[in-house]
């Protein structure tokens, strides 16, 4: 079946396929229905990505961000009529003109490893303890590939080379327990383009590594993404990567997006308190010891019952300054006058947030 | 992995020879600490109004009257180079591998041993393979289309398999199966060679009913282990590759969930090597649980140190089995 003819068969966008980014996310929803209620892990999240381009989604754990990931992939098992058992999906997912929300189990199948592939954190357990490197990777590309087993072994051996394993023909038949973490992560890398996908997303690739390979595997990535041409998302809570590789941040906090825009712009000007919080809790080496760190108080919020009006406010150190907005109406994700292309979720007004992030925050980042 | 095998088995001489002087220690040490004279421990052999003279010549074959540690050694002996014995009448040759002489039936232990064995082999092998294949197949499906009709009712009835003993459910089998509706014959055992349709018609009753019980138990354990494997962040792997589903779960779970499970079997299958006790005695197959019974009411303590050595060399071995096969199925287990 030609790829035409699969998109034809589902729902073309009104605009054609055309102006639609290769990656466009509408209003995707994911809730999980469980005894003690709703669980709405994302909740109304919409973003564009390209061809060869990064985008890094950051976030306390609980926020959302690897949810999305997964339910990009179609990995969530879907819940019954009854909303029990699993994920309930709404909204849209565009990849190449292809809607994702709405395809069959069986078509998701077939883009995941091909079209769209993810590196996942933690490889030790990632991997399958039982079989070789060679053949977990091997695997992968005869699922999409009418290839024999010698020629599936040999791509193997290509992509492990290509993510810089030495001896690769000789590793190819060790298995996952004999690989260094690094070497693990590599492999894992290997594994996930070892069909050329055009989305690759990376959930926390670098957090089970010790720093000095995570800088390393970083590299890596950003070569192979050069390369390769695909687009690139990256998941993490480590602001450090982000600040490596994307193009454009997406903060999320309870399930929505609080701060999106382009990498240089939410890094230089971050508006949202919370990315103050997050930018304030990374530890700096070229900054004197002197400087605290600056932590976000309490914890990240519930799911089920998200804080009414911003599900930031229990937390926020400048809520007074916006009257009761903060905590009884839900904030809409705007731009702010600057960048157009910088949107936040505040109620702040724009002048507060400049003249406090200038005055108050900027030094101590 | 042969060096690993040789020294196991080095190591397996010796727990046999351990086991054996527990056994020894059990049967002929503590009744004389209990206070038993060599002579009170001879008469049991015998009938009434034996007189002291046949008594003297029983004691003397026992070895009763001999102190403890040569007598375990000429135990020992005799299981390599055999041995004879002599009780001032008689000679009675007992051939190595010797086990002593059952003075019961005045037969050799390791030859009785040995004629029982093919029935236990017949009833654990068939009961193996039925309970590995029924408990792993539901447990699999009892896992995948979990909360299912199917799980559910495979849940139910392992609860059953779990809790109703062979020797409950095989005289209801014979009972609806042989007397009310003769469909199957009231299982008496017939040899393999010498006719095996026959063979396995009359083991049909007692491999079901002994693998119920079991493939209950292999139920639950697959049911679990895959539930694990399937939660598994590699079988999340498997799925972001794209596998099929059928792959995902017959390969990358199951292969993970299977490895303890055969663990276990190959405990299970070797203890009933041993005997199946309950079995065989609810079917009236005579077989080494059956010689192990019937020894145990009869005080024929050399054919309880054998049956008991003979079940312990099962044991031994299929733990020994057990983690070669581990080595093979699990990269990360190194022999050593």
């Amino acid at each position: 079946m030609s790829r035409e003819t699969e998109v034809h068969t589902l729902s073309v966008p009104p605009g054609g396929t055309s102006d639609r980014a290769f990656l466009d996310v509408r209003d995707l929803r994911v809730h999980f229905g469980t005894e003690d209620g709703l669980v709405k892990s994302v909740d109304g999240l919409s973003f564009q990505l390209e061809r060869g381009r990064t985008l890094g989604i950051v976030g306390e754990s609980g926020s959302g961000k690897s949810v999305t990931s997964m339910s990009l992939l179609g990995l969530h098992p879907r819940a019954d009529r009854k909303g029990k058992g699993g994920a309930i999906l709404s909204g849209e997912i565009w990849l190449d003109g292809q809607e994702l929300v709405s395809a069959t189990p069986e078509q998701l199948r077939a883009l995941r490893g091909q079209k769209m592939a993810m590196i996942f954190q933690d490889p030790l357990s990632a991997m399958h303890p039982y079989y070789s490197v060679g053949a977990q990777i091997a695997e992968a590309y005869r699922v999409h590939n009418e290839v024999s087993k010698a020629q599936a072994r040999k791509r193997a051996i290509e992509l492990l080379d290509r993510v810089g394993i030495p001896q690769p023909d000789s590793r190819v038949d060790d298995y996952p327990h004999q690989f260094s973490g690094g070497m693990r992560q590599r492999a894992m890398i290997a594994m996930a383009l070892v069909c050329n996908p055009e989305l690759l997303i990376a959930d926390e690739p670098t957090t089970a590594l010790d720093v000095t390979v995570q800088a390393q595997i970083l590299d890596l990535m950003r070569d192979l993404q050069k390369e390769f041409n695909s687009a690139l998302i990256i998941i993490t809570h480590d602001l450090g990567v982000v600040a490596e590789l994307a193009d454009d941040i997406m903060v999320m906090y309870g399930g929505k997006a609080v701060e999106y825009g382009p990498a240089k712009s939410v890094f230089t000007e971050p508006e949202h308190p919370y990315a103050w919080g997050l930018l304030g809790s990374m530890p700096r080496l070229d900054r004197p010891v002197q400087d605290r760190l600056l932590p976000i108080p309490g914890n990240p919020p519930s799911l089920i019952n998200l804080p009414s009006g911003c599900a930031f406010n229990p937390r926020c150190a400048y809520k007074e300054a916006c009257g009761t907005a903060c905590t009884t109406v839900v904030p809409e994700l705007e731009p702010t006058d600057g960048a157009a292309k910088h949107l936040v979720r505040c109620h702040l007004p724009v002048e507060t947030r400049r003249t406090t992030f200038t005055e108050e925050i900027r030094n101590h980042l | 992995m042969l060096t690993f095998i040789a020294r196991r088995l080095v190591a397996a001489i010796g727990l046999l020879i351990v086991v054996s002087f527990i056994t020894f220690v059990i049967f002929f040490v503590v009744p004389q600490w209990a206070g038993q004279t060599p002579e009170q421990m001879a008469r049991a052999y015998v009938g009434r109004g034996t007189t002291p003279a046949e008594l003297q010549i029983v004691e003397t074959r026992l070895g009763f009257n001999q102190a403890f540690l040569p007598h375990y050694f000429d135990y020992l002996k005799a299981m390599f180079v055999g041995t004879t014995y002599f009780d001032g009448t008689t000679y009675l040759h007992c051939s190595a591998p010797c086990f002593g002489y059952s003075f019961r039936t005045y037969q050799e232990v390791w030859p009785t041993v040995l004629s029982v064995f093919p029935v236990t082999l017949s009833i654990a092998l068939g009961a193996g393979v039925l309970w590995l294949i029924f408990g792993v197949a539901s447990g699999v499906v009892s896992a995948v289309f979990k909360g299912s009709v199917w799980d559910r009712a495979s849940m139910f009835i392992s609860l059953l398999g779990v809790s109703l003993p062979v020797y409950f459910i095989a005289p209801l089998a014979m009972l609806v199966l042989c007397y009310n509706w003769s469909l199957l014959p009231s299982p008496t055992y017939v040899g393999f060679t010498t006719n095996p349709a026959s063979w396995a018609e009359n083991m049909i009753l007692p491999w079901t009913c002994l693998a119920f019980g079991y493939a209950a138990l292999y139920t639950r354990l697959t049911r679990a282990g895959m539930l694990d494997a399937m939660s598994e962040d590699f079988t999340r792997t498997a799925r972001a590759k794209g596998l099929p589903e059928h792959r995902v779960i017959g390969k990358h779970a199951l292969r993970a969930a299977v490895t303890p499970i055969v663990t276990i079997f190959g405990m299970d299958f070797g203890a009933l090597l041993g005997g199946a006790v309950l079995a065989e005695q609810a079917f009236s197959m005579h077989g080494v649980g059956a010689l192990a019974i019937n020894s145990i009411a009869s005080q024929d303590f050399p054919m309880i140190m054998g049956v008991t050595l003979f079940a312990a060399l099962f044991v031994i071995l299929a733990n020994l089995v057990v983690d070669v096969a581990y080595a093979a199925l699990d990269p990360r287990v190194r022999l050593a």
